[in-house]
């Protein structure tokens, strides 16, 4: 029962103050090993494959999998029903004031920050993600500078080519399991 | 309850069809919200998506509570949500289950751990995107890098680095600096 409870309560606070979607929950979810056993740091980076490559919101599809590594399938249910449980209070409390909330310093004035701050505490998750995909591989041995170089070579092309830019992110996936197989990762 | 189950089986429709999340729903959500129900005007869909951009939590989420409390109250909002979060429950619990069992397959753990360097690439794509939307200026620049260095070398909560953040503002507003 304690462990819904926890899921309950760590997974409201992720949808309470993930601001600006999806991606706003890694650097939650990435604190949660710290005092949780429910999965380590070096998964998130299968989590995150997993909700990159499945349909479906990826904070929703993120949520469902550290929630399922938890407490099977009911504690995917759990993690996400807590996760969006927020966002309903909200929006039913904000939904008839929607004008004078959008237009409110206060609000406007808070959300101006709490956006970058979230930014910097995504730059904190993609360093502990890099951590774990460049220091170990499945044989546990490193490759950093093979990796690195692969990350910077996937990171140029998303960034400076308009036509892989739109590819689909499935596509980026297919390629890097083809990759890894190959180049034994 | 006709139309509540309606709710469900649209964004269960939308949730199910749409990878990436986020922008990448909106024009799913165009053509089935907008063009085919009726439901809301372009124009309103467009502001939810701009407030749920300001209310925590996620954005498809948002809009989908949105859209159904708009039509049927609270229940309706849940039912929609229920809809848009449905089939992540049932297809990432499976895969889930399935690489639970095949991890400790050598093919399967060399294929993960490609997709992991492709996972590092979009994530940093997101980080750069994310950084070029929120960063205006010196002071959004100063509390980024706060935020950063907080998280990263200090144990203080990450709840508590937003709400710091979003008191800043507010205080930062109220001695009259802050122009938002």
């Amino acid at each position: 029962m304690s462990v819904f409870f926890h899921l309950f309560i760590e997974f409201f606070q992720i949808g309470l103050f993930a601001v600006g979607g999806g991606p706003a929950t890694i650097p939650f979810l990435m604190d949660l090993p710290s005092r949780y056993d429910w999965y380590q740091v070096s998964d998130v980076a299968n989590m995150l494959a997993v909700s990159e490559s499945t349909p479906g919101p990826i904070g929703i599809n993120m949520a469902t999998y550290a929630g399922y590594n938890a407490a099977g399938f009911p504690g995917g249910i759990a993690a996400t029903l807590s996760l969006v449980l927020p966002s309903i209070i909200v929006i039913v409390i904000i939904a008839g004031i929607l004008d004078k909330f959008s237009k409110s310093m206060y609000i406007k004035s808070s959300f101006a920050l709490i956006r970058p701050v979230v930014t910097g505490l995504i730059g904190t998750a993609v360093y502990g993600i890099f951590n774990t995909a460049l220091f170990t591989d499945a044989n546990g041995e490193f490759h950093i500078p093979v990796t690195l170089l692969l990350i910077c070579i996937g990171f140029y092309a998303l960034m400076c080519n308009k036509k892989l830019k739109k590819l689909h992110p499935f596509f980026w996936i297919v390629a890097g399991a083809c990759m890894g197989l190959v180049m034994k990762l | 309850m006709w139309e509540l189950l309606e709710l469900y089986a649209a964004f269960f429709r939308i949730g199910g069809m749409t990878f990436g999340g986020g922008l990448t729903m909106l024009p799913m959500l165009k053509h089935e919200i907008v063009e085919k129900k009726g439901w809301a005007e372009e124009e309103e869909l467009l502001d939810y998506y701009a407030v749920g951009q300001c209310t925590p939590g996620i954005i498809a989420v948002n809009v989908a509570t949105f859209i159904g409390y708009k039509r049927r109250g609270i229940i309706g909002g849940v039912f929609s949500t229920l809809g848009m979060i449905s089939p992540s429950l049932i297809i990432v619990s499976i895969l889930a289950m399935f690489l639970e069992q095949f991890m400790s397959n050598q093919y399967v753990a060399h294929a993960v751990g490609g997709i992991k360097v492709v996972v590092c690439a979009l994530m940093l794509n997101t980080l750069v995107s994310m950084a070029k939307k929120t960063i205006k200026g010196k002071l959004t620049a100063a509390v980024c890098i706060i935020g950063f260095l907080v998280s990263m070398f200090t144990p203080v909560p990450r709840v508590l680095i937003v709400i710091l953040a979003g008191c800043t503002g507010i205080v930062l507003y109220k001695m009259g600096r802050f122009k938002a």
